[in-house]
């Protein structure tokens, strides 16, 4: 039987959902000490600690629990948040529009700069226009964000007031506002990945414009920006797509500092405050999405594969 | 000589930098092509053919190339002293290339019919549309078949010998004045290599272009060159009408060169080769480069850089002593 290629990647995707929920589930179970005794708190006493147990199903064995876990998740049950008053999914929804909404615009910041300083750094090789690229790189590696995200309030909420220092505006209130309580977090979460995508870019570039095609377009009387444009930097969206996909786990991941810096109400926030009180239920749900999330987006960078490039297309 | 200069080069010499600093990997090569004429250009691997070829287009990089001295004359314009514009202008428009591995020299991410409008639309502002119906009539110069479903298909999905056809007719798309070769059938099975080289003599003729054709293939050259120039080390040793060359070599490289050319009647394994390799450009001999291969090397070829001289009309070679044994005036 033939599957088509974006099925059988699917398909391939199944299992590993799979072993993200059971790494999730043995979360609770990894961690050193007694969980329901962890939850309870230090001077609990051995009633409450027992009605906790017996409430999140520590009680029964560990085979059963798991098969338990995988019933309540084919329900689309998460649990419920043993602090915030609601179930694991609602708090997560609730909160998820913030970090997409950071997530999304400190990617669409990042891709082009990325990209174009990339393509420069590659065409200008050796130069200082490449070396200051480099050096943007260097500091995505190098400085701290939450340090640069301070420096940014700094300047440009106290000093200069332009921007809001904090707080989130839904974009149903106005895309203005929102972008305005957006662009300082998702720049900051931004330039540490921007020298990180055009450092690749420049690598990926640098392969390829010493390839036999390239002298042929240039043979052809193509001009030198139109080559490496439409016949080098074509060529090179195959890394690009891999190299943002990582990219936007890491945006992911970043935000969850960027939130707590810019009292951001995301999941970032969510998960913080779930791991200070103690709250398994919600910080597996979180984890599980986390989990979800990156399966979908390596899904997504291989569709990305199958429109750049035509060899994959045929495979 | 057949016709009128198109092509004039004079002592050209091309330096790559190196760990040692600049070194000539080619040096003051001259040679003319005449219109409607092919010069064949020979030698072993290293010895400056693709380097002069790729300087005729202006196509080294100018951050590991330079040309110290020289003229490229194309219908008396110096290509070396022509601005970048009017430079690419001549590129693919009036002067296009056929390189050697057709695996490579196509861009895998664009479909046949992009990459051959390009030319088009670029030299002769075609429209988008009359640039597809003019690639399809050259898919069809080219001989290959079911010309109008190839268009939109990528290279990876053509055989090596359909690649080169289509390298062959993106390079023809505006009819250049000449083309230059630079070993097109090198790297194809020998059955398309013969069907390749009809097709572009057929084009030569078709559309009366001259052609620099680039091979170490003797056969290749003494079938379709008008005139041979061989290379030894980035120097030219001999050129020659063709015939003269075959029948009557004075350089002892050309005559080494046809003593190792397998010949199909030769039924054998032991053919004959040039004992040494071609030495590294930046390691040579001050006199004669040949002369630590040579049988016949004087004292006086390994210390005195040999002078070229004429043997016939048409007919010169690097070598004082061979010319002056066969009773020519060196
Ligand atoms: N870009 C470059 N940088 C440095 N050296 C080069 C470069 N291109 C060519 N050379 C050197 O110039 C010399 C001539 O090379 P060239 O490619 O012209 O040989 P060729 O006669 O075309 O050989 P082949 O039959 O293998 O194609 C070689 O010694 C090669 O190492
Ligand atoms: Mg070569």
């Amino acid at each position: 039987m033939t599957l088509h290629p974006l099925l059988r990647r699917l398909v391939r995707a199944i299992p590993i959902i799979l072993i993200v929920a059971v790494l999730t589930f043995m979360l609770m179970h990894l961690l050193p000490g007694d969980p329901a005794a962890v939850i309870a708190g230090s001077d609990a006493s051995v009633e409450a600690v027992d009605r906790i147990r017996v409430q999140l199903g520590l009680d029964k064995p560990v085979v059963t629990q798991l098969v338990l876990w995988f019933v309540r998740l084919a329900h689309g049950d998460l649990g419920t948040s043993l602090v915030l008053d609601q179930t694991v999914l609602s708090a997560v929804m609730e909160r998820l529009p913030v970090t997409a909404s950071l997530s999304a615009v400190a990617l669409a910041i990042t891709v082009p700069f990325g990209v174009a300083f990339g393509v420069l750094a590659a065409y200008f090789r050796g130069t200082w226009i490449d070396q200051g690229v480099m050096m943007l790189a260097l500091l995505g590696v190098s400085v701290p964000s939450f340090w640069i995200a301070i420096l940014s309030v700094i300047l440009f909420s106290v000093t200069l007031g332009w921007l809001p220092s904090s707080g989130y505006v839904p974009m149903d209130q106005g895309v203005g506002q929102w972008l305005a309580a957006l662009i300082q977090p998702a720049s900051v979460l931004a330039l540490f990945q921007i020298g990180f995508l055009a450092r690749m870019t420049r690598s990926a570039m640098l392969d390829v414009l010493d390839q036999d095609f390239i002298r042929t377009a240039r043979a052809k009387g193509v001009s030198e920006w139109r080559t490496i444009l439409k016949h080098g930097f074509r060529n090179t969206l195959i890394p690009v797509v891999t190299v943002t996909g990582i990219i936007l786990s890491l945006l992911i991941g970043g935000s969850v500092i960027i939130e707590q810096v810019f009292a951001l109400p995301g999941i970032g926030r969510l998960v913080v405050q779930g791991i200070l009180a103690r709250d398994y239920p919600l910080v597996q749900g979180v984890m599980l999405l986390f989990g979800i999330t990156f399966v979908v987006l390596n899904l997504l960078v291989d569709v990305l594969y199958t429109m750049v490039d035509p060899r994959v297309r045929n495979e | 000589m057949a016709g009128e200069m198109l092509l004039d080069v004079q002592n050209l010499t091309v330096q790559f930098r190196g760990d040692a600093g600049w070194t000539s990997a080619v040096e003051n090569v001259s040679f003319q092509v005449g219109e409607r004429e092919c010069l064949g250009l020979v030698g072993e691997s290293g010895s400056g053919k693709s380097v002069t070829a790729l300087s005729i287009l202006g196509l080294h990089a100018r951050r590991t190339a330079r040309i110290p001295s020289g003229v490229i004359a194309y219908r008396g314009q110096d290509i070396l002293r022509l601005p970048t514009r009017a430079l690419r202008k001549l590129r693919g428009g009036e002067i296009a290339m056929v390189f050697q591995d057709p695996m490579s020299t196509l861009n895998p991410v664009l479909t046949i019919a992009d990459q051959i409008t390009e030319t088009l639309i670029l030299h002769q502002s075609l429209s988008a549309a009359a640039a597809r119906q003019q690639a399809q009539r050259l898919l069809d110069m080219v001989r290959i078949p079911d010309a109008a479903r190839r268009l939109d298909e990528y290279p990876h999905r053509l055989s090596g010998g359909m690649r080169q056809r289509v390298v062959i007719a993106m390079a023809i798309a505006c009819r250049p004045k000449l083309l230059i070769a630079d070993e097109p059938t090198t790297a194809l099975d020998v059955t398309i290599q013969a069907q390749i080289l009809e097709l572009l003599r057929d084009l030569q003729d078709e559309l009366g272009m001259s052609v620099l054709l680039i091979s170490h293939d003797l056969g290749v050259i003494a079938e379709f060159a008008h005139r041979v120039m061989v290379m030894y080390a980035g120097r030219t040793v001999e050129t020659a009408p063709v015939r003269a060359l075959f029948e009557r070599p004075v350089h002892p490289y050309t005559i080494g060169l046809l003593a190792a050319a397998p010949r199909l009647e030769l039924d054998t394994d032991r053919l004959p080769t040039i004992a040494g390799s071609i030495p590294d450009p930046a390691s040579i001999v001050p006199g004669c480069r040949y002369s630590p291969r040579c049988d016949v090397a004087l004292e006086s070829c390994r210390n005195l850089p040999p002078a070229m001289g004429s043997a016939e009309p048409g007919h010169l070679a690097r070598c004082p002593p061979r010319l002056a044994a066969l009773g020519f005036a060196a």
